[in-house]
């Protein structure tokens, strides 16, 4: 008999729904998290590429782009916190049009924020909105 | 500027389509595939919060809630629903010249992307539009 009446079948469903929660479950976990860089001779980012001047100690470079829904937190939660530190300074770029130097630091999603040392250079980023004692804890790991 | 919605809409919309995406998954149900693109065709084309989903949001679910509502970008669950119709119209296309497996897969993703979304407040925008630059330009 030729299969011509759907069959009711279970598994895709089970397959979707098994794989979905375990990607969601690190997807909510990992959101905000600080990733420490691995190596530390990444690309040194200056006053002229960020479009901000750089923080005596350390710089939070965020990248955003149209279709996001956290970055627009993101950003109102790290504006706020470099308020009361003289030492951080806090930029603001637009993924979109800025593709080349998201290529050169690999930024796949947004927000991304990298944490940039007195030297520019990346010691670390966090994709996704941080929590505020996240971004304490990286920042106070910065000297 | 662009415009702002109930950040909760969208999310109960993601709901209903994920109940709606389940249904035709488990009876392949190449009909309700389509009703589903045609919500997922206004939602991107319109605004997502135009879909008949985001109306029943407004008329049954606000009058009976209690927080406040926050405002979000439109553009964000726009780009979802255009993302939803894509993966609706890959499946009509493979149901029509009867590559079931397309079908299969191309709802399967639809579901994860609105299984997501209700249940982890995921935004399908962040994770994919950058990469989708980045292939293209």
């Amino acid at each position: 008999m030729r299969e011509n009446t759907p069959v009711k079948t279970f598994i895709p469903l089970a397959i979707v729904l098994v794989s979905a929660t375990g990607y969601g479950l690190w997807y909510q976990r990992t959101r905000g998290e600080f990733r420490k860089k691995k190596t530390v001779n990444g690309p040194k980012l200056t006053a002229a590429i960020v479009g901000t001047e750089l923080g005596a100690r350390a710089t939070m470079v965020q990248f955003s782009s149209a279709f996001c829904t956290p970055c627009r937190a993101t950003k109102v939660l790290l504006e706020d916190m470099v308020k009361t530190l003289s030492d951080v300074r806090y930029a603001h770029i637009d993924a979109e049009s800025h593709l080349e130097l998201v290529r050169k630091l690999d930024i796949r999603s947004t927000p991304t924020t990298l944490f940039l040392n007195h030297a520019g250079v990346e010691v670390g980023r966090a994709m996704g909105t941080p929590k505020r004692a996240q971004v304490h804890a990286a920042l106070a790991a910065i000297h | 500027m662009s415009v702002s919605i109930d950040a909760r809409g969208p999310r109960w919309s993601a709901l209903i389509t994920t109940f709606v995406l389940a249904i035709a998954l488990i009876t392949s149900s190449v009909w309700l595939i389509a009703f589903q693109s045609v919500i997922f065709a206004i939602g991107a084309l319109r605004g997502p919060q135009f879909t008949p989903y985001a109306l029943i949001f407004k008329k049954l679910i606000v009058p009976r809630l209690k927080s406040p509502a926050t405002l979000e970008d439109v553009r964000p669950p726009q780009f979802s629903q255009g993302v939803g119709l894509a993966f609706t119209l890959v499946a009509i296309i493979g149901s029509a010249t009867g590559a079931t497996g397309v079908f299969t897969v191309a709802v399967g993703f639809a579901l994860a992307a609105a299984f997501l979304n209700a249940a982890f407040n995921f935004c399908l925008g962040c994770q994919m539009y950058l990469l989708i630059l980045r292939a293209s330009k």
